[in-house]
């Protein structure tokens, strides 16, 4: 009777102090995460779309693709825009043809295969785009992964890709919750978004955010308190994508939908 | 002591990989400021994206030549476009490309001018018409001039401009 009591009792123990280890562990972890700041960075690169701007015109597709150089007629892509149609009846029609590089011209949606879905204009409930790219997240499952160290968080909290150190395993590819990443048709390495990094190194914005007429996209840095997108993430109501896989995104939406995934 | 030998054959294989790395693995390669495990790479890739070539290189940078055209665009409601979004990225214009090539087709107006009667995007605010039937085969800027694009005097359909 009384060794179960002891056992009970070292097993309670045990796990108290697992879980107080646990906790130090986890308050570390958001520490270096959210230490930025302290260590003297004055960089932490955020982008906030808004999807009530965007009009599906796919210019940031297009504009990014020529900009980067990924090949124009790949199926391949480091941003692109997604159309949602929600009909009266509940159903949800989704299509992002060529990632929206030529934009949405065609009222029907595009089911893939040369197939397309007739929509009644008059029973559409709500419709509207969305632009997706790199969270940059602050966790970045795909960096976890990487088997030789060819990706990586900058200091700016960009996600880069080390083209001459990837090996092309593709586990990053397969990390990525939010399907981000490719191979690159002419290097065959992992390849993403990293919000222009040549250019808003050089104090420029990324390409996708100077081509949108829109201003639907925009770049800011969420370490300095007087950025005005900075100023509208942290004072208005704003969403990330896939919150509860812990990733962090550092991709902030406006008048985001529970349809979007 | 034959019990020990498999232990020196895996003490000599770690010693051999750990002579391999210090020949394959770069210099810089390190952990880098965002910690053990997210910031192992080599300390020289970012300068590798730095380097890129700007391509697109924003209206302000067109306007340094083409001011008339800027000028004229600036009033009209397309001043919102970027230049090269319908003329091509610039590049290294004018020095090595001396010509852009415009993109004149119909789908890339009707990029925005489909009609798309979305209630809930601004998509549908934007004043459009169907592709598929308005005025079929022909250039938009038969009628609809790109930087002054309300219609003024309308050239007959197919007649010369």
């Amino acid at each position: 009777m009384s060794s179960r009591r002891h056992f009970l009792k070292a097993l309670a123990q045990g796990a108290a102090t697992l879980a107080v280890s646990s906790t130090v562990g986890g308050s570390l972890a958001s520490e270096t995460a959210t230490g930025a700041a302290e260590k003297g960075h004055k960089v932490r690169w955020g982008f906030l779309v808004d999807t009530q701007k965007c009009t599906g015109c796919g210019f940031c597709v297009k504009a990014c693709k020529l900009e980067n150089e990924v090949p124009y007629d790949a199926n391949v892509t480091r941003t692109w825009v997604e159309r949602y149609v929600e009909m009266e009846d509940g159903t949800v029609h989704a299509d992002s043809p060529r990632g929206g590089r030529d934009g949405f011209v065609d009222p029907r949606v595009d089911l893939g295969r040369g197939s397309f879905q007739d929509i009644d204009p008059s029973r559409i409930s709500k419709a509207f785009f969305v632009p997706k790219l790199c969270n940059q997240c602050e966790n970045p499952p795909c960096v976890q992964v990487c088997p030789v160290g060819a990706t990586y968080q900058n200091a700016d909290g960009v996600v880069l890709v080390d083209r001459s150190w990837c090996i092309g395993c593709g586990y990053c590819i397969m990390a990525c919750p939010y399907g981000v990443r490719f191979f690159h048709p002419v290097y065959h390495t992992a390849e993403k978004c990293n919000f222009c990094y040549h250019r808003i190194t050089k104090g420029l914005k990324p390409a996708c955010v100077e081509a949108c007429p829109f201003e639907a996209r925009l770049i800011g840095n969420l370490l300095d308190p007087a950025d005005p997108v900075n100023r509208i993430i942290q004072t208005q109501r704003v969403n990330v994508l896939k919150e509860e896989y812990g990733t962090k995104p550092q991709v902030y939406y406006i008048g985001l939908s529970q349809e979007v995934r | 002591m034959h019990v020990l030998r498999p232990l020196w054959a895996v003490l000599a294989l770690v010693l051999v990989i750990l002579v391999l790395r210090t020949f394959v693995v770069p210099e810089d390669f390190g952990i880098g400021e965002r910690g053990y495990m997210y910031g192992w790479h080599r300390a020289s890739d970012p300068q590798y994206w730095q380097g890129i070539s700007v391509k697109l290189r924003g209206r302000e940078y067109c306007k340094q030549c083409h001011l008339a055209q800027f000028t004229q665009n600036g009033e009209s409601p397309h001043r919102i476009i970027q230049c090269e979004n319908c003329h091509g990225l610039a590049g290294q214009h004018p020095g090595a490309v001396p010509k852009l090539t415009v993109d004149r087709s119909r789908d890339l107006c009707l990029r925005c001018h489909e009609r798309l009667a979305y209630p809930s995007s601004q998509r549908g605010e934007i004043r459009g018409v169907s592709g598929a039937t308005h005025n079929q085969g022909v250039e938009c800027a038969k009628c609809h001039k790109p930087h002054k694009p309300t219609l003024g005097e309308k050239p007959p359909i197919g007649g010369k401009t």
